[in-house]
């Protein structure tokens, strides 16, 4: 069944920019390369807070962080995407490294309370980069480049980016299936008895954050490229409240939790945005302009009444 | 005869004003079910945390198979051989009990570092935690889920989880707690199966059980181990009647 | 780097550690107490500001018109606690970070919609002038009643909850819940109360540093991240932690922002002493936070064993 509806859904995916262009609705491909970038960014996300139940705010330091070494790369001459992204990755996961393992020395709020603290060190640190825009952030002379295939094209570039995402969810999807999963899964279950039967679990949980910060910068370099911009707005908490709001409507710990609240969410705000509902529109004239208001309600009756989130509700197993 | 396998010297812990655990020695001879009672409050689960490795003491040394595991952190103690199980019932609720015995018995087979390889895969650990399900008596529940079992059966599960780890020494803490009659003679056939390959250090409440079991009983009192030695020396032992055993007999 | 210019900064740096203490003693209790992690808090101290400002120029006198506030968001916080707030106790940490999250996105909205993105709230003009403290050291009046308003909010709080029954009841609750109901305090009807008083709290300090930062929405979400930092510090549940981790946060903040740049031009070549030095005092209360937790990993002065 669940093989089926991912076929389904690939074959939409692939044929997607080619509907768009036929209606004329090339903006649409563009939305939806931000969707999957997104996508992907909360899937990371979902990892330790899905899987591993660690509450970390920081998460949005390891995508902005990844956004920042592609967009350097880039303004510095060496725009190639086979440097640029993998090296995105690797700066991400060694600052995960760093993070996590003063973080994971800690429990509970003050895990919470250390990586946020830790973003917030690095937002404030390239803030204050003039080299690099400082506050206002800089756009980019251009997206990274890629043998045979342009992506200043948003249509290549869209391609690009569902090949990533599908091969970075395949990944991710083994990992959970796999033994570490297993382990990961069962440390937020029960951590100490974990210990007790003899894994070292802050080992398990760092490298979790590590790979977790990898994806998320992976997710920063393509977020650089498709808004050609850099700025240290993608590194603040409340970027990471936003990541945290997808994973959490879509279904925390489910497969494509980070997919679904990703479409959900930027879908909703695009739908606010730019097409007005005209009896919404006689009742509140400025309603669109509110549309975190609905976010923040629909957050909110999620976490009380649907905590599992909208792949949740669609499952009907007591999750393992 | 009477090798030492878990050696404890002058072990202290203290919470505040409190001296849970009082400059306690023992030897744990191999081979031995040794059991550990004493009124409720007197320290026993402490110890058991100290000696398991998930409590740090604050003086006094441990030896282990001759190795000095003082320092040692609790996953590694358990990778030497030494497993413990929890008076109060610590499993992994949301999944079956196949998949909690699979867990343990994955900790010892090689490394968890495993990104890619599906675990369903995996039907060598499978077969094995199957096994031990029903060496542990759950073999008709093994799909279960954990938070599903009845009191009884988790508590078996419990043991279940500690024996996974293949140890030389089993602490076992008041594995009978809430168990009815019927289930207690399980647990206490259960601890005769597994006293030839296995070491145990039983703590418990039921007086039945540890006279029937042990070889050797010590007693703590208020943090203090107060007697040691074989049970009908303890038993007619005055300071032992006196602190503990009266109070049973009145009670 | 006068003596004047020191003490200066020192006043300052009391002052805002004192309003933070406003907002950490609310924050710490709630904690503390109800064992809940309140992201809303900061929000609730944006109404307490906006509040204020309307009823001052409702009111036409600053006095009449913050004392009037505190009732108002004392009433709006119990109401968030009673139909929301208190649904959260039972749920995990996790649960509790996110539904207050959404809150602070619902109330940034509905503060917008209501009063629109800022509102003016200016120094009484009885105290628009500066005070001359020592031959040579002029300081704001205003600033002078803050710290003023600050202490004795600070003496009354401790007064209350280290000699009162009713402080005996709250400490009771936050060692232990089950001990406190067992012995016939009403939890639910506690809980409430100290969520109103913390609401009061982050009333007055709203109100007071309204004229000196700016009412506008969003306000919240700084300082209560400086809030979180500061009962991390000082220990969750303590008020005494609150307090000491407040001025010290204060006075790290102040003296660091305030010296910081220019001790780097001292060092560094000024393009980056400038950048760097704001950086840096930005970072400087994490860095603080960070070395404390190293050193005590559950804060200066834990009030849970």
């Amino acid at each position: 069944m669940q093989r089926a509806a991912t076929f389904i859904l690939l074959l939409a995916a692939l044929a997607l920019p080619l509907i768009m262009r036929a209606f004329d609705l090339d903006y649409y491909t563009s939305f939806a390369s931000r969707v999957m970038i997104f996508a992907l960014a909360a899937g990371s996300l979902n990892l330790i807070l899905g899987y591993a139940g660690m509450i970390s705010f920081g998460h949005a330091a390891f995508v902005g962080v990844g956004t920042y070494t592609a967009g350097v790369m880039i303004i510095e001459g060496v725009p190639s995407a086979l440097i640029g992204w993998p090296l995105a990755m690797l700066i991400a996961g060694l600052l995960a490294l760093a993070i996590g393992a003063m973080s994971l020395r800690t429990r509970g709020v003050y895990f919470i309370m250390i990586t946020l603290a830790f973003a917030q060190m690095i937002y404030y640190l390239t803030n204050s980069m003039k080299a690099y825009g400082g506050d206002e952030g800089l756009s980019l002379p251009g997206r990274s480049t890629l043998p045979l295939l342009d992506l200043k094209d948003d249509t290549s570039f869209y391609y690009v980016v569902l090949a990533i995402l599908c091969v970075s969810m395949l990944l991710l999807s083994r990992l959970v299936a796999s033994r570490f999963g297993r382990v990961i899964v069962a440390i937020r279950e029960n951590e100490p008895r974990m210990e007790a039967i003899g894994y070292p679990t802050r080992r398990y949980k760092l490298v979790c954050f590590v790979i977790a910060g990898a994806f998320g910068g992976l997710a920063g370099a393509l977020l650089a490229n498709h808004g050609n911009y850099i700025n240290p707005s993608i590194l603040h908490w409340t970027q990471s409240g936003n990541l945290m709001i997808m994973v959490v409507l879509g279904g925390v710990g489910y497969r494509y939790g980070g997919l679904i609240g990703a479409l959900t969410l930027l879908g909703l705000e695009e739908f606010i945005a730019n097409h007005k509902v005209e009896w919404m529109a006689d009742l509140w004239p400025k309603y669109q302009q509110h549309s975190l208001l609905g976010v923040g309600i629909i957050l909110l009756v999620i976490v009380l009444y649907a905590p599992r989130g909208i792949a949740g509700w669609f499952d009907r197993s007591p999750r393992g | 005869m009477a090798e030492t396998l878990l050696g404890i010297s002058g072990l202290v812990k203290r919470f505040g004003g409190l001296t849970a655990t009082d400059h306690v020695s023992l030897e744990i001879e191999r081979g031995e079910v040794h059991a550990l009672i004493g009124p409720n409050g007197a320290g026993k689960t402490t110890l058991i945390a100290q000696l398991s490795g998930s409590l740090a003491s604050d003086a006094g040394s441990l030896t282990f198979d001759q190795v000095d595991i003082s320092r040692m952190p609790q996953h590694e103690r358990v990778r030497e051989g030494l497993a413990r199980s929890y008076q109060i019932t610590s499993i992994f609720g949301k999944f079956s009990v196949l998949d909690n015995l699979a867990l343990a018995v994955q900790a010892r087979s090689g490394s968890s570092m495993s990104f890619w390889r599906s675990l369903a895969s995996e039907t060598a650990l499978l077969d094995e935690a199957s096994a031990l399900a029903a060496r542990v008596g759950l073999g008709r529940r093994q799909a279960v889920l954990a938070g599903n079992l009845a009191h009884g059966e988790q508590r078996q599960l419990e043991v279940g989880l500690a024996l996974a780890t293949r140890p030389k020494l089993l602490l076992l803490d008041e594995p009978m707690a809430g168990m009815g009659p019927e289930e207690s003679a399980r647990m206490m056939e259960l601890v005769e199966k597994v006293r030839a390959e296995i070491t145990v250090l039983l703590v418990e409440h039921d007086m039945d059980a540890v006279f029937r079991l042990a070889d050797r009983i010590s007693v703590m009192v208020n943090g203090r181990l107060i007697a040691t030695g074989l049970p009908e020396e303890i038993r007619v032992n005055a300071e032992v009647r006196k602190a503990y055993l009266g109070d049973e007999a009145a009670a | 780097m006068s003596v004047v210019l020191i003490l200066e900064q020192s006043l300052n740096g009391l002052q805002f550690g004192l309003m933070l203490f406003l907002l950490a003693a609310g924050l710490t209790l709630v904690f503390g107490i109800m064992d809940m992690i309140n992201l809303a808090h900061g929000s609730i101290y944006m109404i307490g500001a906006f509040l204020a400002a309307t009823l001052v120029a409702a009111t036409g006198s600053f006095a009449l018109g913050v004392v009037l506030a505190i009732p108002a968001t004392a009433a709006i916080g119990m109401l968030l606690e009673v139909s929301i707030l208190r649904r959260l106790y039972a749920r995990d940490h996790m649960s509790q970070v996110l539904a207050t999250f959404a809150l602070i996105l619902i109330c940034n909205e509905a503060v917008r919609i209501i009063w629109g993105s800022d509102m003016a709230l200016g120094t009484p003009a009885a105290l628009s002038g500066p005070i001359e403290l020592m031959p040579g050291l002029f300081y704001p009046a205003y600033r002078l009643l803050v710290i003023g308003v600050g202490l004795t909010v600070a003496i009354l709080l401790y007064f209350i909850v280290a000699k009162t029954r009713i402080g005996m009841r709250v400490r009771a609750g936050a060692s232990n819940r089950e001990m406190a109901a067992a012995m016939g305090v009403d939890i639910k009807l506690l809980f409430t109360l100290v969520f109103g008083f913390g609401a009061a709290l982050c009333a007055v300090a709203g109100a007071m540093l309204g004229p000196i930062f700016a009412v506008q929405v969003g306000m919240g979400d700084n300082i209560l991240i400086l809030a979180f930092v500061v009962i991390v510090i000082g220990g969750i549940g303590s008020i005494r932690g609150a307090l000491i981790g407040s001025v010290l946060v204060g006075f790290v903040d102040t003296f660091g922002r305030a010296f910081l740049p220019a001790l780097l031009r001292e060092i560094l070549p000024p393009q980056i002493a400038s950048a760097a030095g704001t950086a840096l005092a930005s970072i400087l209360i994490y860095v603080l936070m960070a070395a404390v937790l190293f050193w005590k990993p559950q804060g200066l002065f834990p009030a849970r064993g």
